[in-house]
């Protein structure tokens, strides 16, 4: 709280006993960095065209100045405070705790963020640095189209030009967030190349930018691609975890015992981990997209069943054939529907601080149906496989564990495919 | 011997200590480290195989003609595994000086629609990356010259050092690698010394001049500018960016200079021939390839003339 305590102004409405804000996550260090070079152990770093270092290596100077600089961390908790509308509320949840053992399940509601899910952390962050940069336009890849979401809306708040590439599956199945972001003033693209999915999408995003570096920022959408984006965006996601921890410790009077995330890319599960690394005994545990079980090649879980590779930027698990082709991953979650995950989560895999696990569409969409009847809260799908993972969890630790689930995003993009689902 | 005096005449270290003198500070290690898996120590290592210096040669060769190279791509496996050799063939044989073997890659960052659509059609007619080996041992059979161009997550998948020994093995003289820059190529500088092969970095027009010298230190057999910032494809008008940044690389190294991205005339080879080493032509002979061998010759032809035209080629 180096920062927020001495010169950033908190505001005066009651934040439920919440002192950090957003721009602790960037000014105190967390202790878990990254080498010079952005590495991970043998993870991350920069795999990229040279013709991109110039602007990762601009991007790089131009956020280590503003994390230690008072302006600009001072906006960042003006807009995350009284436009994102942070801190999120922690939610009991106890009727869904009856299907989890009678366990106390705790919701983190980055769904209540401004534009529905935890991405505008990250997007307000990276768009002042934009303008900090002096760049005018920005382009971003998204899935399940909150990132893209997020995106637009900063951009239109700052106003900077915005490109939005989203593969054409994805357009389709979250038709709703593509006019989201057209209403915001985006343009969408819609990618033909490859699955048509969120890899497709973040391809034609590099592309671009490798063409229009010196006038657009590329705002990155998950703690994946080359350094400095995956410590930059977990920086701005610390904030989850941060107020969460002292949300639940005024709450319950202890630490949560276990910590669920949905990890696709894997950004609102860095997010969340990333206050607790050092809670030797809280077990943090990602879920990731299942699909139609891993035995039938159907899924996106890419620490469970990937290998180490080098894909859009950095090195870390993928999934991938034996010749190192880059396998079209699937999950009934747009956003979770990719092949490969932040080079952290690959590290907190190897040195076992963070288990991964997976969760199928079927639990998913139990989770998800389960959640809205029980609390009233309709999750984002991607979100609900959090919920899926954290019912395993309760059952695990009974009626005296406590498990903080991040509640990602919000369902209404998804009613759709709900309603397809259990056929409405 | 035209090696030894074309390399003198730019500065180097002549013949067998060519290596360790043209690589700077950055890979002294890598020397080392050749050292200590069994190469010839020192001054009398003759920098491994046979491959080591082809590179070197034929940029005399031309050099001695009063011309730049002419260094063509295609993918390995387009349209399929035996037509590709043999368009990599007709290649040569209608005037290029070495071939870039491409290896398809699911995820091609740095290419534009015309190799995206090449590559994809390569991997769904099957292509395996062990193609890339039958195809550069058929262009080395023949007498031609090859080098491999991939994305450096298959040469990962399939392990640094056998790459580089199974490519060596085929014949092969070096690999370019669109999306490894030296900070991150550890594994690939002490496989490519040990194997005598060559490694071809890619500097941009957005390179800082540290960079440029970094990446040419690192790098050997020649460096690799990208004509214009943006992915392959050709292009009507190539712009000063690609004079400008070979005019930067020079004070750094004595490496050739190969330039490519957007050229696809003859006369635009011609153009590029006038500040460059070599003239790297991928997307319009992708795209010719595709019409056939009979387009694809015509076009290596005039390509070939434009990297001889004598009036373009500075004194």
């Amino acid at each position: 709280m180096s920062v927020g305590k001495g010169g950033v102004d908190k505001g005066g409405v009651d934040k439920g006993g919440v002192t950090v804000t957003a721009s602790d996550g960037l000014s105190q260090r967390s202790g878990h960095e990254p080498d010079e070079g952005g590495h991970f152990g043998r993870y991350g770093g920069r795999f990229v065209p040279e013709a991109l270092i110039a602007a990762l290596d601009e991007l790089t100077v131009f956020y280590e100045k503003a994390r230690v600089d008072p302006d600009f961390l001072a906006e960042l908790d003006r807009l995350q405070r009284d436009y994102a509308g942070r801190p999120s509320p922690l939610t009991d949840a106890p009727k869904l705790g009856e299907h989890a053992g009678g366990a106390r399940l705790l919701l983190k509601r980055e769904d209540l963020n401004h534009t529905g899910s935890h991405k505008i952390n990250n997007v307000l962050g990276q768009a002042l640095l934009t303008q900090r940069m002096g760049k005018t336009r920005v382009i971003a890849e998204t899935g399940a189209g909150q990132h893209g979401v997020a995106t637009a809306t900063a951009a239109a708040l700052l106003g900077l030009e915005c490109v939005v590439y989203m593969g054409e599956v994805d357009t389709e199945r979250q038709a709703l967030n593509v006019a989201r972001m057209r209403l915001l003033g985006a343009e969408v693209i819609p990618v033909r190349t490859g699955s048509r999915t969120l890899k497709d999408a973040i391809n034609e995003a590099l592309r671009d930018w490798v063409s229009t570096v010196d006038q657009t920022h590329y705002l990155l959408g998950t703690v994946a691609g080359p350094h400095p984006f995956p410590v930059m965006v977990r920086d701005f996601h610390r904030v989850i975890g941060l107020e969460a921890r002292e949300q639940v410790l005024a709450r319950c009077g202890r630490l949560p015992d276990a910590v669920a995330a949905c990890v696709g890319g894997g950004s609102n599960a860095i997010g969340i981990f990333h206050a607790f690394l050092d809670d030797a005994d809280v077990r943090l545990v990602g879920f990731e997209p299942g699909g139609e079980g891993v035995h039938t090649g159907r899924h996106g879980a890419t620490l469970t069943e990937g290998s180490p590779g080098a894909l859009h930027g950095a090195m870390s698990y993928l999934l991938q054939d034996e010749d190192g082709q880059t396998m079209e991953s699937y999950s009934i979650s747009a956003g979770l529907d990719y092949p490969g995950v932040g080079p952290e989560h690959a590290l907190l895999k190897d040195i076992g601080r963070a288990e991964y696990h997976p969760v199928t569409d079927a639990e998913a969409m139990d989770a998800f149906a389960l959640l809205a009847r029980t609390e009233g809260i309709i999750p984002a799908i991607e979100s609900a496989h959090a919920v899926a993972g954290a019912l395993r969890l309760g059952h695990e630790l009974g009626p005296e564990g406590i498990v903080l689930i991040n509640l990602s995003g919000r369902g209404d993009k998804d009613v759709d495919t709900a309603a397809k689902w259990f056929g409405l | 011997m035209s090696i030894a005096a074309s390399a003198s005449e730019r500065g180097a270290e002549p013949g067998p200590e060519r290596t360790a003198g043209t690589v700077s500070e950055g890979s002294v290690s890598i020397a080392a480290s050749a050292s200590e898996r069994g190469a010839e120590p020192g001054p009398e290592r003759t920098a491994g195989t046979v491959s080591e210096g082809a590179l070197e040669s034929m940029f005399a060769d031309c050099r001695a003609e009063g011309r730049a190279a002419l260094v063509g791509y295609l993918p390995a496996g387009y349209p399929t595994v035996e037509d590709s050799a043999r368009l990599l063939s007709a290649l040569l044989d209608a005037g290029a000086d070495l071939v870039e073997v491409g290896v398809p890659y699911s995820d091609p960052v740095l290419d534009g629609p015309t190799i995206q659509a090449a590559t994809e059609t390569a991997l769904r007619a099957g292509a395996r990356l062990r193609d890339v080996f039958t195809v550069v041992e058929r262009v080395a059979a023949a007498g031609g010259r090859a080098v491999v161009m991939t994305y450096f997550n298959p040469v990962l998948r399939y392990g640094v050092n056998a790459f580089a020994r199974d490519l060596a093995a085929a014949g092969g003289l070096g690999i370019i690698t669109p999306d490894l820059i030296p900070d991150e190529a550890g594994e690939w500088l002490a496989a490519s010394a040990e194997h005598g092969l060559d490694r071809i970095f890619l500097v941009a027009p957005s390179s800082t001049e540290e960079r440029i010298a970094s990446t040419a230190a690192a790098g050997s057999g020649f460096l690799y500018a990208s004509a214009v910032m943006g992915v392959t494809g050709a292009r009507d008008e190539l712009g000063p960016a690609a004079a400008e940044l070979v005019g930067r690389c020079r004070p750094h190294t004595t490496l050739p200079i190969g330039v490519g991205l957007g050229v696809r005339s003859g006369d635009q080879a011609a153009e590029v021939a006038a500040f460059a080493d070599a003239v790297i032509v991928g997307s319009a002979l992708v795209s010719a390839a595709g019409s056939g061998e009979a387009a694809l010759r015509e076009l290596t032809g005039e390509l070939a003339a434009g990297v001889r035209r004598p009036a373009t080629r500075p004194v």
